[in-house]
């Protein structure tokens, strides 16, 4: 237990620090390696407290999709740091208005905890042959279908939104015809004439 | 596993073994699994290269390399030592850290994925429940090498090497997640062992007649996301030189080099894994090959079969490299999002309702 909690607090450690480089970092894309590093070491604390799936979808959504996103936008846009500097000491007072009120957000809920089960005990261990992703499975699309089905919606009208925004007809704008293009066959190209050969004069 | 190694040491190593705490066996087991599996990945990559320019050397009607040791076969090891004296020029205005750490962010997934998958019965060093998932979640991390090498060069060709190869990547990796996902569907299970037993009992049980159009859509995306041709947009010498490792040289470079091929192993493995039974034998149940002596082995699955079935994979990259040239880039696009992904999700939806009506090889699976 005591090399468990040694990990747990190296990995927090790391974790907060990376979270704090995200801030403070003078360059944007060093901002988002630090995020990814921190949506590591938040995976790799949920290993450890036996949610895999929760692990390894962090990882897969957040580390392998939304973040390439983040740092290909990052990488494009020119940022004047000066600029993102004066910002940090004007939203910090924000920053910190949220912080506070998740950190009572979470007190809350681990007071509720207190009351219902017991905290002493700990954490007890899944049996062998506990599998997270098909308990997950099996209550996802049964008991919550509904909500299930609700966010899957949600998500759909945010692309088709997305996509909408982005899609605006430009006038001349040069389009090629994909279907036309592979359609083309070398006779309607070419034409190969047959002639005889000619007599030097 | 404890009987094949029981017949091969004395008995007094045995007693020892058995004395030793649970802990220090299992990581003793586990190291010594790891080393055994990076270095085979390591040589397999060293003569991928050599089988590479033989195969494409052969296509092309000509001998490839024949110089270095008998019929060449010392030639990746030249290649490795000339490429490991060679300086490693760090660009003067590219930003040094990021520049030496994403080689190793592009080999790192490519090697850590190995730990899920099995290369026979018992050998995995890793057997989880969620490995198809961990599979997933690590081939997606490898496209930060890639980025992170074109941005940290400060190089034009770089930056758009890595553009392109980013797209490419995030675009096929949707394709490939979904022919995954019939897979799961077929097997019933993310564990990569388990996917294999399902498709134990010979060739007719393997996934690839089933699920051809994942099959193909898989291969093909696998290809994609290996940047290698025809999809080598990332690469491109026509027109951007180099593309994301243009300022590597030495060390750094040969570092990509070894992640582009394991990875390349790696799309080959998995690929025979999910599609073609993995280590089980092709003529698993034909018991009358039982009867004849020499052909008994025939059947009996293990590791050269999985080997045998990554090299076809390989030869069949090589073979496409030496084929086709390059696609154009909004080709790609087009195929990735426009042609793979609904066909994908258009068999999904087949394979869901062959499920539910008990029609086909699936009929065992709604319970």
């Amino acid at each position: 237990m005591l090399f468990h909690s040694i990990l747990f607090y190296v990995f927090a450690a790391i974790m907060f620090g990376a979270a704090l480089g995200v801030v403070f970092s003078r360059n944007p894309v060093h901002s988002v390696m630090l995020l990814v590093l921190t949506f590591f070491n938040a995976a790799v604390l949920w290993l450890m407290a036996e949610a895999e799936f929760l692990a390894i979808v962090l990882v897969l959504v957040y580390v392998g999709a939304v973040m390439v996103l983040f740092l290909f936008v990052v990488m494009m846009l020119d940022v004047n740091v000066e600029a993102a500097k004066r910002g940090l000491t004007r939203y910090a007072p924000f920053g910190i208005a949220i912080a506070l009120l998740m950190v009572v957000e979470l007190m809350q809920l681990i007071w509720l905890r207190s009351q219902v089960g017991d905290t002493v005990g700990g954490f007890v261990p899944n049996p062998e042959g506990y599998s997270n992703t098909k308990a997950l499975g099996s209550v996802l699309y049964t008991e919550h279908v509904y909500a299930f089905e609700i966010a899957a919606v949600i998500l759909l009208l945010a692309i088709i939104a997305a996509i909408t925004l982005t899609m605006r007809k430009r006038p001349g704008l040069k389009v090629q015809n994909i279907a036309k293009q592979v359609g083309v066959r070398a006779k309607d190209r070419i034409r190969v004439v047959k002639m005889d050969a000619e007599k030097k004069s | 596993m404890a009987d094949f190694f029981a017949g091969l040491v004395p008995g007094f190593v045995w007693d020892i073994w058995n004395s030793l705490p649970p802990l220090v066996q299992y990581l003793t087991v586990t190291v010594w699994k790891i080393l055994f599996l990076t270095i085979g990945v390591i040589l397999i990559v060293a003569f991928s290269t050599y089988f590479e320019r033989k195969v494409i050397g052969s296509m092309q009607a000509r001998v490839g390399p024949n110089r270095v040791g008998p019929l060449g076969l010392l030639q990746p090891f030249a290649d490795v030592i000339k490429l490991l004296i060679k300086e490693v020029i760090v660009p003067s205005q590219s930003s040094k850290f990021l520049f030496v750490v994403a080689p190793l962010l592009s080999l790192t997934p490519a090697l850590a994925t190995w730990a899920v998958i099995p290369l026979n019965n018992w050998y995995v060093i890793a057997d989880i429940n969620a490995g198809l998932l961990y599979v997933l979640a690590l081939t997606s991390v490898g496209v930060y090498g890639v980025i992170l090498a074109g941005w940290a060069t400060n190089s034009k060709y770089a930056l758009l090497g890595a553009m392109r190869s980013a797209a490419q990547i995030v675009a096929y990796e949707i394709a490939m997640g979904f022919a995954l996902v019939g897979v799961l569907m077929a097997s019933g299970s993310l564990n990569l062992g388990a996917i294999v037993e399902a498709q134990s009992g010979g060739f007719s049980q393997w996934f690839l007649l089933p699920l051809l159009p994942l099959f193909v859509v898989y291969w093909i995306s696998g290809v994609a996301e290996t940047n290698r041709a025809p999809f080598d947009v990332a690469e491109g010498e026509s027109e951007i030189v180099a593309g994301f490792h243009v300022e590597y040289s030495g060390v750094a470079f040969a570092v990509f080099f070894l992640a582009e091929y394991a990875n390349m192993v790696l799309i080959s493995t998995l690929t025979a894994i999910f599609f073609l039974g993995g280590w089980a034998s092709p003529f698993e149940g034909w018991t009358f090959l039982n009867d004849i002596s020499w052909l008994a082995w025939l059947t009996v699955g293990g590791l050269p079969w999985l080997f045998a079935k990554m090299c076809l994979f390989m030869y069949t990259f090589f073979w496409l490299r030496a084929t086709f040239p390059r696609y154009r880039y909004d080709q790609i696009m087009r195929l990735g999002w426009k042609v793979f992904i609904p066909v994908t999700i258009v068999w999904i939806a087949v394979e869901g309702a062959m499920a539910w009506f008990h029609i086909g090889p699936w009929s065992g699976l709604s319970a």
